[in-house]
This record gives C-alpha cells, sequence and structure tokens, in this order.
C-alpha cells in the first residue's frame, strides 16, 4: 500500500473544524459496527464517507444524527465536546441527516414534513415557514412545490424536501446518505449542484457513498472505512480512484478455501438480456446475460442492491420479467427448456434450487415456529395424497442433516427459531440440496455466521459442485468470493459489469469493477 | 310517519348517537396516536362504573332532593375519568412500555372491563340513581314546547352537548394545531416522528389516556341519561363500545364526520324500535345494519384508495427505535 494513504492532511489546520470523531466504537452484540473511529472535517467542505457495505458507515453518522449512542469515544461539534442521545440533540447542534429511506409521513404535504417536530411556536407556524423555505429554494437553487402531498412525489422531490427540511431547521453540518442511489444522472447532477452551492455558503456536507465516480467528482476529502475501522483520510485532489479501492477493499486475505478443479464444465444456465423494473418503475435489471457452467461456482458480486436478489429472483421464477430467456439445458433429457414460462414449483421440478437467504434469515426459506420436521414437508408436502402427511420420510431427512452437517440442536422437534443463525442456515441449505439439485443458488448463505459455520457451508457448496451441480453464490466477501468461486459475475445498477475469472483477478479489479459506474474493461486499473 | 320521524326517531336517534360519538372520538385520538385500541368497550364500562361511583357519592354528599345539577354532572365526569383512566393505564402500559400485541391487549381489557363493571354494578346502591338520572339530564325547560326544532336541537342533557364540542375540538386539534400533527405523523411513521424530535411515548400515553376518558363518557351518558340511572348488565355497553370502532372506519378517522356518522348510527339503531308490526328476526336484522354499512365504507374506501381515506399506515404496530 502506497505511503499517502495514511499521509493524514495537516495543511487543512488553518481551517475551522466542524465535527471531530475521536475513537469512537459501536457494538451491535458481536460485531463491532464501529471501532476507534477518528478523523476530522471542516466548515465549507464535502466529504466523502466511503466503504463496503457493511463497513459502518451509516452506523457511525447514525450515531452523530442522535439514532445511536456510541459505546466509547467522543464527538466534538465546532470544538465543543457533545453528547447527542436524540435525533433533537442533533438538531440542536446544527447537524442534519438525510437517510437513505426517507423519513417523511406521506399523508402529509411538503411544509407539514417540514414544520413537523418544530418547537419553536413562530417556527412552527406554516405561513412563516412557507416564507422562510421559500428563501431557502431560492437561495441554493431548489424547485420544489411546498403544498404537495408526499404521496403524490417523484423520490428526488422527496429528497429535495428532506434537504430543505433540515436546512429549515438550522443545520449548518448535513449528512447525506447514498443520495445518489435512488436518482437518474441528470438529479444526480443537479443535486450536485445545489450540495456545491451550499459548501460555498459554509456548510460542511458528508456524503456516505460507494461510486467512486461520484467521489472524485463532488467531494473534496474522503476517509475511508474497512470492516467498521478508519483506514485513512485523504485530499480527492492528491488521490485516484485505484488507490481508493485498494484502500476499502484491504490486503487480500487468504482464507484457505478448498478449491477444486472444475470436471467437464457444460453449460447448465443460459440467461439471455433479463430486463425487470421494480414497483417504483425503476429498472433493477438491465440487459443482463451470463452462464452458469455445471461443475463450476458462479460468483456474483456487486454492491447491496446492485440486482442481486433479482437475477436469483427471476430464475427461480419468482418476479416478473420485462424481456429476456432463461434457457434451462436439462441433462436427464438433453433438451433445452426456457423457464421463462414455468410456474415456480414447475422451476423447482426440474431441479433449479433457490436457497435464499435475505436480510431475514427465516423470512424466505423457513418457518421459524415450526420444528425440522415440519420445515423438511414444506418441500414435500405435494407428494402425499393421503388424508394424513407422512411425517416419517422428512423425519428421516432432519435426522440425516442434522447427523451430516452437525445441526446443533436439542431435539429434531426444536422450532428452529431457536436455533443459533449458523444452524438455522444449515438446515435451510440442507434441506435444498438433499432435493439433489441441478442448479442451486445460494445468496449470502454465510451472513451471520462464525467462521466454522461458514467453513461448513463452503464445503457444502463444494461438494455440489464437485457433484456436477451448477453453483451459483451470491456473496458480499470478495476474498470469498475470489477463493471459493470460479467465475465472478460482477453487477452493478442491475447492469452486468463484467465477468472475470476469480483464480486470476484481484480484489481491486473487481472493487472498482463494483464500483465504478462507468467502469469500461480497458481501464487503467491493471497498470 | 314523518312525524313520527322527527318527533320521535331523531331525538332519540341523536340521544343514542351520543354514546357512539363518545366511543369514536376517544377511538380516533388512539388510532390516530397508532393505537387500535380493542379495549374501548371495557373501558367505557369501567368509565360507566366511575361514573356512577361519582353520582352515589353526590347523593351521599347532598340527599336526593338538593342536589345541585353543575356539582353532580362535574363529580360524576371526573369519577368517571378516573375509572377510565386505570383502564387506559393498563393498555398503555402493556402496549406502549412494554410493546405488547395491541390487539390481545385491548379483547383482554374488554373482557376485564365488562367483568369489572358487571361486579362494582351489582356492589352499588343503586336506590337514588332514577331521581340523579333526571338531574343530570336536565334541559332547557321550554325546549320540548317548541316543537320539532327543540325536540331535535335542545331537548337534551348537557352531556350530548359536550360529546359534540369534544368532537368538533377534536377535530380542529388533529388538523390545525402543532400537537395534531405531530400526533399525526406518529401514527403515520413513528420513525419520522422520532427522527423529529417528537417524544414518542409522551404523546402516545396522554393520546390513550384522553381517548379512554372521553369513551368511558359515553358509558356514563347511556347509564346515567338515556336509560335515566338504571343497569342490567355490560353487554349492551360493550355492544356500543363495538359499534364505536366500527363509527370509526364508517367516518374515515375524522371526528367531525363523526358527529354525522354518529347520527347515521343511531338511527340505523333506532329505527328497529320505532317500527311496528316486525317480527324479533326482523329486528335482529335491522340491528345489523351499522355493520353491514361499516363494511360498505370499508370496502370503497379500500377500492378509492385514496391516501387520505386510509387508516394511518402504523396503525396497530408497536415502535422500536434500535430495530436494525
Amino acid at each position: 500500500m502506497s505511503e499517502n494513504i495514511n499521509n493524514i492532511i495537516n495543511e487543512n489546520t488553518s481551517q475551522e473544524t466542524s465535527i471531530r470523531f475521536e475513537n469512537i466504537t459501536k457494538r451491535f452484540g458481536e460485531v463491532w459496527a464501529n471501532k476507534n473511529v477518528t478523523f476530522e472535517m471542516y466548515k465549507g467542505e464535502i466529504l466523502s464517507l466511503l466503504g463496503e457495505n457493511g463497513s459502518g458507515k451509516t452506523t457511525l453518522m447514525n450515531m452523530l444524527s442522535g439514532i445511536y449512542y456510541p459505546d466509547d469515544g467522543n464527538i466534538y461539534v465546532k470544538n465543543q465536546h457533545v453528547s447527542i442521545k436524540s435525533p433533537r440533540d442533533a438538531f440542536k447542534y446544527g447537524i442534519g441527516m438525510i437517510h437513505q429511506h426517507f423519513k417523511l409521513v406521506d399523508v402529509f404535504t411538503c411544509i407539514e414534513n417540514i414544520v413537523l417536530g418544530i418547537e419553536d411556536k413562530e417556527k412552527a407556524k406554516i405561513s412563516y415557514a412557507k416564507e422562510i423555505c421559500q428563501q431557502i429554494c431560492d437561495k441554493y437553487g431548489f424547485i420544489i412545490d411546498l403544498n404537495k402531498k408526499v404521496y403524490d412525489m417523484s423520490v428526488s422531490e422527496k429528497q429535495t424536501l428532506e434537504i430543505i427540511k433540515v436546512l429549515y431547521r438550522g443545520a449548518d453540518i448535513l449528512i447525506l446518505d447514498e443520495p445518489t442511489a435512488v436518482l437518474t444522472p441528470s438529479e444526480i447532477q443537479r443535486l450536485f449542484n445545489v450540495l456545491r452551492n451550499m459548501r460555498d455558503d459554509g456548510k460542511s456536507i458528508i456524503i456516505i457513498t460507494h461510486k467512486l465516480n461520484e467521489v472524485m467528482e463532488i467531494s473534496s476529502r474522503v476517509v475511508v472505512l474497512r470492516k467498521g475501522e478508519c483506514i485513512g483520510s485523504v485530499l480527492t485532489s492528491t488521490t485516484n480512484e485505484k488507490q481508493l479501492t485498494e484502500m476499502m477493499v484491504g490486503e487480500k486475505i487468504d482464507l484457505n478455501i478448498q478449491r477444486d478443479e472444475p470436471v467437464n464444465p457444460e453449460e447448465r444456465l443460459i440467461v439471455k438480456n433479463l430486463s425487470c423494473r421494480n414497483k417504483d418503475g425503476i429498472k433493477v435489471l438491465d440487459n443482463v446475460s451470463f452462464t452458469a457452467y455445471s461443475g463450476k461456482i458462479l460468483g456474483i458480486a456487486g454492491i447491496s442492491g446492485s440486482g442481486q436478489r433479482e437475477v436469483l429472483e427471476s430464475i427461480a421464477g419468482l418476479i416478473k420479467l420485462e424481456t429476456g430467456d432463461i434457457n434451462y439445458f436439462d441433462p436427464k433429457d438433453h433438451v433445452m427448456k426456457n423457464l421463462r414460462n414455468r410456474t415456480p414449483m414447475q422451476i423447482r421440478d426440474l431441479g433449479v434450487r433457490l436457497s435464499f437467504v435475505p436480510e431475514d434469515r427465516l423470512g424466505m426459506g423457513l418457518v421459524g415456529n415450526m420444528d425440522i420436521i415440519d420445515n423438511m414437508m414444506l418441500r414435500s408436502y405435494q407428494k402425499g395424497y393421503a388424508i394424513f402427511v407422512d411425517r416419517d420420510k422428512p423425519k428421516k431427512l432432519g435426522e440425516k442433516i442434522i447427523e451430516s452437517l452437525q445441526v446443533k440442536t436439542p431435539s429434531i422437534n426444536t422450532q428452529v427459531r431457536k436455533l443459533s443463525g449458523g444452524n438455522v442456515q444449515k438446515v435451510l441449505v440442507g434441506r435444498e440440496i438433499a432435493a439433489s439439485p441441478k442448479v442451486l443458488m445460494a445468496a449470502y448463505p454465510v451472513r451471520g455466521l462464525d467462521i466454522n459455520s461458514a467453513y461448513t457451508i463452503y464445503n457444502l457448496l463444494n461438494e455440489q459442485k464437485n457433484k456436477g451441480v451448477a453453483v451459483i453464490f451470491v456473496g458480499e466477501d470478495l476474498d470469498v468470493l475470489l477463493a471459493l468461486c470460479d467465475d465472478i459475475l460482477v453487477l452493478g445498477e442491475g447492469k452486468v459489469r463484467g465477468i472475470v475469472d476469480a483464480r486470476n483477478s484481484s480484489k481491486e479489479e473487481v472493487g472498482i469493477m463494483m464500483t465504478k459506474s462507468n467502469y469500461e474493461k480497458e481501464s487503467d486499473i491493471h497498470e | 310517519m314523518m312525524t313520527t320521524l322527527f318527533n320521535s326517531i331523531i331525538p332519540a336517534a341523536i340521544a343514542i348517537a351520543t354514546v357512539f360519538l363518545f366511543g369514536c372520538t376517544g377511538e380516533i385520538i388512539m388510532e390516530k396516536a397508532g393505537h387500535l385500541n380493542l379495549g374501548i368497550p371495557g373501558i367505557m364500562c369501567m368509565g360507566t362504573v366511575g361514573g356512577c361511583v361519582g353520582v352515589r357519592i353526590c347523593v351521599l354528599m347532598f340527599g336526593t332532593h338538593t342536589i345541585n345539577w353543575f356539582v353532580l354532572v362535574l363529580l360524576t365526569l371526573i369519577f368517571s375519568a378516573l375509572f377510565s383512566c386505570i383502564g387506559a393505564l393498563i393498555y398503555a402500559f402493556l402496549t406502549v412500555s412494554l410493546k405488547c400485541n395491541q390487539n390481545v391487549t385491548g379483547l383482554a381489557l374488554t373482557t376485564f372491563g365488562a367483568g369489572f363493571a358487571d361486579y362494582f354494578m351489582t356492589a352499588i346502591n343503586k336506590s337514588n340513581f332514577a331521581g340523579a338520572s333526571k338531574v343530570i339530564r336536565y334541559s332547557l325547560p321550554f325546549a320540548s314546547n317548541l316543537g320539532v326544532f327543540g325536540k331535535i336541537f335542545l331537548d337534551h342533557g348537557v352531556l350530548v352537548y359536550i360529546a359534540i364540542a369534544i368532537a368538533i375540538a377534536t377535530s380542529l386539534i388533529l388538523s390545525k394545531t402543532r400537537i395534531g400533527l405531530s400526533l399525526r405523523a406518529i401514527g403515520e411513521n413513528p420513525a419520522t416522528a422520532d427522527a423529529a424530535g417528537i417524544n414518542i411515548t409522551k404523546y402516545k400515553y396522554l393520546a390513550i389516556i384522553i381517548g379512554s376518558i372521553i369513551a368511558g363518557f359515553g358509558g356514563v351518558f347511556y347509564v346515567m341519561d338515556y336509560v335515566g340511572g338504571s343497569w342490567e348488565n355490560s353487554f349492551t355497553i360493550q355492544a356500543f363500545g363495538w359499534l364505536a370502532i366500527a363509527l370509526v372506519i364508517f367516518t374515515v378517522w375524522k371526528p367531525a364526520l363523526a358527529i354525522a356518522g354518529s347520527i347515521v348510527f343511531g338511527i340505523l339503531y333506532v329505527v328497529p324500535y320505532y317500527t311496528s308490526g316486525i317480527s324479533f328476526a326482523q329486528m335482529k336484522i335491522l340491528n345489523l345494519l351499522p355493520y353491514v354499512v361499516t363494511v360498505i365504507v370499508l370496502i370503497i374506501t379500500s377500492i378509492v384508495g385514496r391516501k387520505n381515506v386510509q387508516p394511518p399506515q402504523s396503525l396497530g404496530m408497536s415502535y422500536f427505535r434500535e430495530e436494525r
């Protein structure tokens, strides 16, 4: 790693400090969300807070805006030691945060949302607020109708409203959590213009992001977080995207995950030109094409919400596609079958298995209040035609899974929700594998698991691969993806950014593909 | 027929509507704060007991013949409020502080309140209630001489006007004031309200307490005014409680509309008793009407789908701040 990464800039000491974090630490249970984070920011600058998913950016900012309270460490606002216990305290110190999920009341008008919760009687008056907000709009160049109901607003209007809201409360330190994730390119430019106007007016602005090109464009300084720790702070003018990526992803860690050479890989799943929109009409998949081979593990990398979930769900037949084909080569009869016009049940019966592990582990695969046997039966009950269900076979399967995967459970009759995360995961993956799938899809199967359980899952996936199953693995840890998979498909904003060979790729290479939205294959990263 | 309508049906409907209106206004306040309180029937029963205790104390203090109208009404309402508060605090502690399931807590409270009322109402000496009721029900002496106008608008006890005043005041507070704005924000999106610096727990407690007190007045009105101070059991009051909750949906969470809505319910409720020559079964079918109308309104508002006729968005859900 080059020297200037740790070269914390001292030239700015002449500038006025607006915020200083000192050894901020926050834990959630076993997880360190932030560990000894120390940095400062100055008046009249735009600071980018850069980091991978789960690197603790949002948690850190939530401590500044009073949503969480740090376990340890000090926060200074304008050189004054402060204790921010609630969002109200944050307002008092002039701190305003624009959350990724807007905090607005849908049935209220724009102006009602602005005055909500203001104690000062004069300031809470609608007529007074309208006048002041109009002045704010004119000063910084916002365009908004103050009488519009929030449910009639576009995403960009809602964001504008959020910014005016914190400005009206007198904030001069603004935090924006991934403000561009939901905007169109022209809206992003409009936002950046407004941010520059505010910066020139002496406001301090922190933007949380993982898009490198935006970091380079808008910010004057970058602070990088990795696994909850502050890696360093650099001036944007003295750095480049390559260096920032290195800081973000860190050095390669050798995980010692076993990886065998694929045996006779053949095309199993050919995905062509998938496109679909979410319920807000935003394109979540844009012309995605790739091929999954038998006997290979295909990794899917990308910052969260880049379309990973949608890719898996469209293969499993769970969402409606706009365009595209999913061709499945059935090894039984050597016929190519299009999955697009089949029901999820038919797709499952062909041997395409989804062991999807969403944010909430018990949400999509298992029923928490039922025991292991009953959860096994969820996949087989259609087979029975008798009045009473057959519990013998599922029981045997459950016992087999408990034994072979070493599931720690008091008994086979224990409710699944009482098991620990890793054991729940093993039950879920075990059940899907037991059906001897031809395609196995696993999304974040090791999220929240301890090291040993994670390795058990990796071994299971490897075992399936060696049996000739086409495995699709969605992961968030680049080290794991690079060590476990054969190929890696990188998704960004619903598009395929590239497919790389996991054996010959570096972490930086994948990292920069994930984060740089105008990435092209011939970029300068190999230099 | 027209004479019956204006001389009997509408005045009677307005009288019984008062019970619904108290219950409905109280429930709206709570639902606006995000709390679906199914304990309203129970709380109305408890409020009734409180009111009767107040009446009894007045009778003991002043004797039957010298009771001052103002003192009697005041004491009745104060004691009713105190007893409703017990129910409200149980509900608020369980659902706001301990974040229990609101439906289960509410249903339990209804059962509790009904039993509470049945027990204490048998224990209270009700011998002077009929007399006290006449005092509470005091209306302008010339009202009944003013024909239809007097019968409809003037010939009622003071509680009827209090109910209407509370409904109008609630409507104004909810739509026009800062407090109302904050309260509605809590029911719609507590996380937003929290981020805006509103003290959610305080607002929820106050909404539940004030709402319960208002609802409790409904029970007192029924026993001490509408039926003239007699008591059989808690079933009728419970039934009114459910009707009040239905009325909240019928009036799409608007207290000002609830005044008209409660009179519609009142008419539907009293019409069977003024229709001669119908069988018991037919009468029961007519009794169904308020519920049928509520279901129809619910279907219409769902189809229309306009945001301003929908229930508060986080109605019935507990709010956890550090949820991740």
